[in-house]
């Protein structure tokens, strides 16, 4: 009887490492789709920055994450309600590494996340002020899927617990259609713009301790004409 | 035995995918909203930030309006004029629901920019514009431009103003930043 329990209970573990095994080399999410935005013929605006959190302005979170907060006495998202999210105010360049303007970033894990389809989620938001030029917010459903496999687990199987490499890889996974996230134009030149964008990452150094080291992010904005909705013309009470 | 091993890796394998499939990974903790119904038929709620105990960050070139203390705010000749800012944001209840940015710009192309940008994990985040003037009582108007999820296919107003805390409590705040969004929906959520 001892014998057959022990049969099943090593059964049941080479299960569910079986399974583990084939959700992590799941070939049907062994990439991430190219967005349409990065080999279509529409203008762009290309802005990038660093993810590494010490090269931010500000990053913060709970404060209970490998990776800490920057500078050392910003205030921490420890409330139970934003205690999964982080933000982030960061220099945003141009595609030449000139300084263009600010940008902060938003972003809480999503309730949508669904590892056994090879999404790991996260809903994020950008608020982009370049001077001269205006101001838009961004809106995405980012997946961290391939950033974990390719870079984090590796990380941790490394005897010097860091990874090094060239990565690249389209974070964006919606909300909009082909998988690009949405941006709204504030001010500026950028005023009544609707048009899709997508983040994605370059990813060359990663660190357990310290998170991203050499990790470049880069927004693509797609310019397009189509114009909001006027508040204006909604009859409000207010 | 090896009929065993196998049933128990079936069981393995399908309770694995069942945990992972059901199981949520992520549950984000929601305060109940405050929302008030408007006669039109459109949606009002009110947020806040205490100042100073919920401000994150302030930048600007200006060192007394620098918080924290060790920030790293760029220098660049063309940030001369912003003064950018993050808090936690609150519910009517003072809860804190989520985080904000807000950015004041006097841009020597497009004039004076003022934005928010509230992200409330649990539902979504809002884009708002206001206008530079100040009118009175102190408030600022604006429109709500966009927004994600709970958000998404809403359009309506906001309005800004600062309120004086006059309480004279021991550790109460300086005052509150006070945000009201009205809003109508224009489409289906999603």
């Amino acid at each position: 009887m001892t014998r057959y329990l022990l049969a099943l209970i090593a059964g049941f573990v080479a299960g569910v490492m079986l399974f583990a095994t084939l959700v992590y080399f799941n070939p049907i999410t062994a990439t991430a789709p190219l967005s349409p935005l990065l080999v279509g013929s529409n203008e762009i605006i290309s802005l990038t920055y660093s993810v590494a959190a010490d090269e931010a302005i500000v990053y913060s979170n709970n404060g209970e994450r490998r990776v800490k907060p920057n500078p050392d006495r910003v205030q921490e998202l420890w409330e139970a309600p934003i205690r999964r999210s982080s933000a982030r105010a960061v220099v945003m360049r141009d595609a030449a590494g000139n300084t263009t303007g600010i940008g902060f970033k938003f972003a809480s894990d999503s309730e949508s996340t669904r590892l056994v389809n090879g999404e790991a989620l996260s809903n994020s938001a950008w608020h982009v002020y370049l001077p001269g030029r205006g101001t838009f917010f961004m809106e995405q459903v980012e997946n961290y899927w391939h950033y974990i496999r390719d870079i984090v687990v590796p990380a941790y199987w490394s005897s010097a617990d860091s990874w090094k490499g060239n990565w690249n890889s389209t974070m964006t996974a919606g909300p909009g259609p082909l998988g690009s996230g949405r941006v709204s134009g504030g001010a500026g030149e950028f005023k009544g713009l609707v048009t899709a964008g997508i983040e994605s990452l370059n990813a060359k150094a990663f660190s357990l301790s310290r998170g991203a080291v050499a990790v470049t992010g880069q927004l693509t904005i797609e310019v397009g004409t189509e114009s909001e909705p006027d508040a204006a013309d909604l009859e409000i009470t207010d | 035995m090896l009929k065993t091993f196998i049933f128990g890796l079936i069981l393995g394998v399908a309770a694995a995918a069942a945990a992972l499939f059901f199981a949520p990974v992520v549950d984000q903790v929601r305060e109940t909203s405050i929302i008030k119904v408007l006669p039109n038929g459109g949606n009002s709620e009110t947020f806040h930030v205490n100042i100073p105990m919920d401000r994150v960050m302030s930048g600007s070139q200006s060192n007394s309006t620098q918080y924290p203390e060790n920030l790293d705010w760029p220098t660049d000749p063309q940030f001369a004029g912003v003064s950018a800012e993050l808090f936690k944001i609150r519910n009517e209840r003072d809860t804190v629901i989520g985080v904000a940015s807000r950015i004041a710009a006097k841009d020597e192309q497009h004039g004076t920019i003022i934005e928010w940008v509230l992200h409330i994990p649990a539902r979504g985040s809002m884009y708002m514009s206001l206008q530079p003037q100040m009118l009175e009582g102190g408030i600022r108007r604006g429109e709500l431009r966009s927004g994600s999820r709970e958000f998404s296919n809403i359009a309506g107003i906001v309005s800004e103003r600062w309120v004086a805390d006059v309480s004279g409590e021991e550790g109460s705040p300086a005052g509150r930043i006070e945000l009201v969004s009205s809003s109508v929906a224009f489409g289906d959520g999603s």
